[in-house]
């Protein structure tokens, strides 16, 4: 499989998966996807009938609420039977809303943010300790950056030349209220500079530009690497995109499932079959009026518009 | 015990280059020998302990026999949510050793009173809790716990403390030790501690044996499992059972020993000796907080006389 076609395998099974369970985060599931594509065919080494592989590279998806993306991106390499994706928060299923490790091919649970770097950090610090070859991968979110775990797992990772350590910002520029720089206004590459980080910024989408980011991480100062990958939230479905309601809300029976599947089926790539919806949803049903699909208006603090945006 | 424990932690490490120690930047003095001796197995994680606590897990993961080290509440509540979820979720073998359980760094204030350490921690499901009555205990849990894996809360006192249990060899997690049989005919009381007030609880019970009464005196190193068998012992034979603890006694060693009782059909009555849920505010070192808040060995003889005499 092409990392383009695990891609979109990627956002189709998101679409299904938080169609039949509600669940929300759509619009980072389609945010990570192209990175997630990428890893999991052309970067990660990984044997399936062997999770626990000792020479595997190490992944956390530290932004668990995106786990539908490595959910899918792991049963379309054979960890398990792709048709399990479905019950994906379902009452008795081992496939939690954020990331579990009670699966094979996921070693580490998240779901509350700034906790994967310094884990990520820990194991690369002991694979340098014991010669061991492997790689240390972390895919965050910006959002996530605001935790000051972040900041102290950085800090670390530098500090001890982590150079087989490697995360990944999907910098989708919006987080769980606002858009990032409306929360708490960053520079991120500048950031991971100050803390003396191995910096590639790329966009998000290009499968090209990720692979080459990606490949080869070694570099003479032997520092930790980011790459950091500015992607769209809710990117492949014009009208999640950008939008903060779609980290929350499920794509609903009728013209929103319908048309994000449809969107889906426009930028297939050759080869791929859908396991739902094989021909799309052609019967696009009316929009229903008033109902809103989009929301246009974010989280504001009236002083912060009275007094710090006059200056 | 504190001394002890490093030592201990330096013979083991030497026999095993698995065991890591990480220290939230602090151990003046007291670290010193370990990064000298091993220091491949030696991390200075900075003033972070959030990060120090994420790490410990990620190695751990790798095979590592991890232990973090910090004092008073920074290796436990300031980093709680790593403990719960990158440590104790994921079985990883790290080992949480704060030094300065209770009082003391007394004169320091209330952000250096580690006084409800234990209840959280114990919260935690897949937590061992440790707390060392004497260096002799101290030692012998070091070995084991590095062996065991799983994630322990290991609490300290400081250094200087008198060896009370000496006839320790091996640690049992789960096993309370009796170091004292009712030895006269006087009113029968059995008197239990955990962690470093055991040097007074111990004289407590020589007052009260000075005092006629027959004292069964018992040191529960381990909060988390705590001995069922030994409670349930006891309380089977006695009216009056004491829990002695450096600790609020919400939630900490009494409120353990008082889940047990209260599950059992007798007629012991239990009686919870800590701190009574307040934030000490007064200033002083670990001696004099002690004598204030009552659990000196004076403090603690006169509220178990005081209740069987009412």
């Amino acid at each position: 499989m092409t990392s383009e076609q695990l891609a979109w395998k990627i956002r189709r099974h998101g679409i299904e998966m938080t169609h039949l369970s509600g669940g929300s985060h759509i619009g980072a599931i389609l945010s990570v996807a192209d990175i997630m594509g990428v890893l999991y065919t052309d970067i990660l080494k990984f044997d399936k009938d062997n999770p626990e592989w000792d020479e595997r590279d190490r992944f956390i998806l530290s932004k668990g609420h995106a786990g539908a993306a490595v959910y899918a991106a792991i049963a379309e390499n054979g960890f398990f039977d792709v048709e399990e994706l479905k019950t994906h928060y379902a009452n008795g299923s081992r496939l939690s809303g954020h990331v579990s490790h009670h699966l094979p091919g996921i070693d580490f649970s998240t779901g509350s943010l700034g906790h994967g770097l310094s884990v990520a950090a820990g194991r690369a610090l002991a694979a340098k300790q014991d010669g061991k070859a492997f790689r240390s991968f972390v895919v965050m979110g910006d959002g996530e950056c605001n935790e000051g775990s972040v900041w102290e797992a950085a800090e670390f990772a530098n500090h001890y030349k982590l150079d087989n350590l490697v995360a990944i910002v999907d910098h989708n520029h919006m987080q769980s209220l606002d858009y990032c720089n409306n929360t708490l206004e960053v520079d991120m590459a500048q950031r991971w500079k100050g803390f003396g980080w191995n910096v590639i910024e790329v966009d998000g989408h290009d499968h090209d530009a990720l692979r080459n980011a990606l490949k080869n991480t070694s570099n003479t100062d032997n520092k930790p690497t980011v790459v950091i990958a500015h992607t769209v939230k809710g990117k492949g479905v014009s009208f999640m995109e950008m939008d903060i309601l779609w980290h929350y809300r499920f794509p609903h029976d009728g013209w929103e499932y319908n048309c994000a599947v449809n969107e889906l089926h426009k930028i297939k790539p050759e080869g791929v079959e859908d396991p739902y919806t094989p021909v799309g949803c052609p019967e696009i049903e009316a929009d229903p009026e008033p109902m809103d699909h989009t929301v246009s208006e974010t989280y504001h603090p009236t002083y912060y518009k009275r007094e710090v945006e006059k200056q | 015990m504190r001394d002890t424990v490093i030592r201990t932690l330096i013979d083991l490490g030497l026999k095993d280059k698995d065991i890591e120690l990480i220290t939230g930047d602090l151990g003046f003095g007291v670290l010193k020998p370990f990064w000298e001796t091993l220091p491949n197995q030696f991390i200075n994680a900075g003033i972070a302990e959030q990060n120090m606590t994420g790490v410990a897990a990620g190695m751990a993961l790798e095979g590592k026999k991890v232990f973090t080290y910090s004092i008073g509440n920074f290796p436990t509540l300031r980093c709680l949510e790593q403990i719960r979820n990158d440590c104790a979720y994921h079985n990883a073998n790290v080992n949480v050793i704060c030094v300065g359980g209770g009082y003391v760094y007394g004169s320091l204030g209330m952000s250096h009173h580690a006084t409800e350490d234990i209840a959280v921690l114990r919260a935690l499901p897949d937590v061992t809790v440790i707390c060392p009555g004497d260096a002799n205990e101290a030692a012998a849990a070091v070995k084991t716990i590095a062996e065991t894996d799983g994630t322990c809360y290991l609490r300290l006192g400081r250094g200087g403390e008198k060896n009370i249990n000496t006839d320790i060899k091996e640690f049992e997690i789960g096993k309370a030790y009796k170091l004292r049989e009712a030895k006269s005919d006087g009113e029968k009381v059995a008197v239990f501690s955990t962690g470093a007030i055991l040097e007074e609880t111990s004289k407590a019970c020589d007052l009260l044996e000075n005092a006629g009464f027959a004292v069964e005196q018992y040191s529960f190193p381990t909060v988390k499992p705590i001995d069922k068998e030994a409670i349930k012992n006891c309380a089977q034979r006695f009216e009056h059972i004491f829990t002695v603890e450096e600790h609020n006694i919400v939630g900490g060693f009494g409120s353990a020993v008082a889940e047990v009782i209260a599950e059992l059909d007798t007629n012991a009555k239990l009686h919870r000796i800590g701190i009574d849920d307040f934030y000490c505010i007064e200033v002083g070192n670990q001696s004099y907080l002690r004598e204030q808040v009552g659990i000196n060995a004076e403090g603690i003889a006169e509220r178990i006389q005081g209740v069987i005499s009412e």
